[in-house]
């Protein structure tokens, strides 16, 4: 098992330190394109599924829960022999943003609705009265408010997304795991488990971790101030004295 | 015949009906084997890294437990399992044909890979079960200290199984996570239903009768697979729903004012 992390093994990745950047930047692009598709997505089927449409609500829902409730990797696999057998491939890595973007499309969705339905009904009624129409009460009122509890989960879903470009490795990718498992198990290149498995996923967790660390600090800062909120909302009757306006305390 | 006919011919077959279902048996058995596991692993692992502060040594296996939980958490599943393909050792009894497998190889690789598993899903849950332990009051941990427990008996009689009750329904929905997740040893092993799915697909020409895979092929075999994992993640996710309301309706904590 030492064996594979031998000063030749350490040498051979320096030499082949390209094939690793370049499954790196594969990997960093094509997370971004599906990051960008999966917020398009997810924006759309969140506002649905707190519409006032039934029938679009449904539409919602049955995507969230189809998508949900399987794995990626068989959705990428689905999508990407269904392309190939009918004659009308569109490539692995557009295949992969796709699938990708559809399937993190469903949490962002999910996280958009939630952030929608914890801002008070006040809110969408107070907009209403002041005569917004749905895009401005949104884009105005509601969003801007939500964004806070959005935030976390969805830099949460852009890790899990980062991860799961992974799953490209299955149809032949070339992200920075395939390019790290081909360069492993390459004639030429062969053996050198150790070490480039080290740099490989040294690259994820520089990536990742900042991330999810910022995500973790943002989510904390929100369960204090809601602690906050409630403990000033329950401690105590209001005070009687109410200040009108124009009134003299 | 039309092809969409030969595709539906095929998954009637016994032989491949029996070969998908034994593929659906192991998909289940290894999450749940790992999300077992993974239980006892993250509960050490949630408790080292929240309670860990009072002893130097104790430090020490909180700064271990932490690394462990943001590495396993910030790099893909796919990584360990590769890593584990290397180097997890195997026991020798595991070393010959069992659970109906092909080879002794094929064993050992589902061993390796339900290691990998259970590494990674134990670092999810771990965060889990730390998010149930900071849900237990403050006075919780008084009040048993107040009763002459030690910490230990703390942990064990009162903290815990709060905690656990607290997170009954996430740790359900991490079984449906892991189910999703089993789907990546079908990138090492012919173990689960999405590997045994693929191999069927690449011969599909083979047992639908026409020589040539179709479309229809696709469809059928990835649409059969797409509707197991979903009957068995609904039906879970559904119970996690009802639960959660449930939970909300009677409060778990007595309300004291």
């Amino acid at each position: 098992m030492l064996s594979a992390f031998t000063p030749d093994a350490w040498a051979r990745v320096w030499a082949f330190r390209d094939t690793f950047l370049l499954g790196l930047w594969t990997t960093i692009s094509t997370a971004l394109l599906a990051i960008l598709l999966a917020f398009a997505l997810g924006l759309l089927f969140g506002l649905l599924s707190t519409g006032k449409i039934k029938a679009l609500r449904l539409v919602a829902r049955i995507y969230v829960e189809v998508i949900q409730n399987t794995p990626i990797v068989l959705q990428l696999c689905f999508m990407y022999y269904a392309l190939v057998y009918a004659k009308r491939s569109i490539g692995i890595t557009a295949a992969g943003i796709l699938a990708l973007g559809i399937y993190h499309g469903a949490y962002m969705a999910e996280v958009i609705r939630a952030g929608i339905e914890a801002i008070p009904k006040g809110q969408f009624e107070a907009a209403q009265s002041q005569g917004f129409s749905y895009i401005q009460q949104m884009g105005y009122i509601i969003l801007p408010q939500s964004i806070k509890v959005i935030l976390p989960p969805m830099v949460n879903q852009v890790v899990n997304l980062i991860k799961n470009t992974s799953c490209l490795y299955i149809i032949g990718g070339a992200d920075l795991i395939s390019q790290t498992y081909s360069f492993v198990t390459g004639a030429s290149t062969g053996g050198a488990y150790g070490p480039a498995y080290i740099v490989c996923g040294l690259m994820f967790f520089c990536v990742c971790f900042p991330l999810s660390r910022l995500a973790g600090r943002w989510e904390e800062r929100l369960k204090v101030r809601d602690r906050r909120t409630v403990a000033a909302v329950s401690s105590g009757p209001i005070p009687r004295r109410v200040i009108r306006r124009g009134q003299k305390p | 015949m039309s092809n969409l006919q030969a595709s539906l011919a095929m998954i009637r077959q016994p032989a491949v009906v029996q070969y998908l279902l034994r593929g659906v048996v192991f998909t289940l058995i290894i999450s749940l084997i790992a999300v077992l596991l993974g239980i006892v692993l993250g509960s050490v692992l949630a408790l080292l890294r929240n309670y860990g502060t009072r002893h130097p040594v104790a430090r020490v296996f909180r700064r271990i437990s932490i690394i462990y939980i943001e590495l396993f958490r910030n790099t893909p599943l796919l990584l360990w399992i590769f890593i584990c393909l290397v180097f997890c050792p195997v026991p020798g009894f595991l070393n010959r044909k069992m659970f109906g497998l092909n080879s002794a190889a094929d064993v050992k690789l589902l061993f390796k890979a339900a290691v990998a598993l259970t590494l990674f899903t134990s670092s999810v849950i771990a965060e889990i079960i730390r998010g149930g332990l900071n849900s237990v009051a403050e006075g919780q941990f008084e009040a048993g200290h107040s009763q002459g427990f030690n910490m230990v008996q703390v942990m064990l009689y009162i903290v815990l199984p709060q905690a656990f009750r607290n997170v009954i329904p996430t740790l359900l929905s991490q079984v449906i996570t892991t189910i999703k997740d089993s789907s990546y040893l079908a990138n090492v092993a012919v173990i689960e239903l999405m590997a045994r799915t693929k191999t069927i697909m690449s011969a599909a020409g083979r047992y639908n009768g026409t020589g040539t895979i179709h479309v229809s092929d696709v469809f059928v075999l990835f649409g059969l697979a797409a509707v197991i994992y979903f009957i068995i993640n609904f039906a879970l996710s559904c119970a996690v729903r009802a639960m959660q309301k449930r939970m909300k309706r009677a409060p778990v904590r007595p309300q004291t004012t």
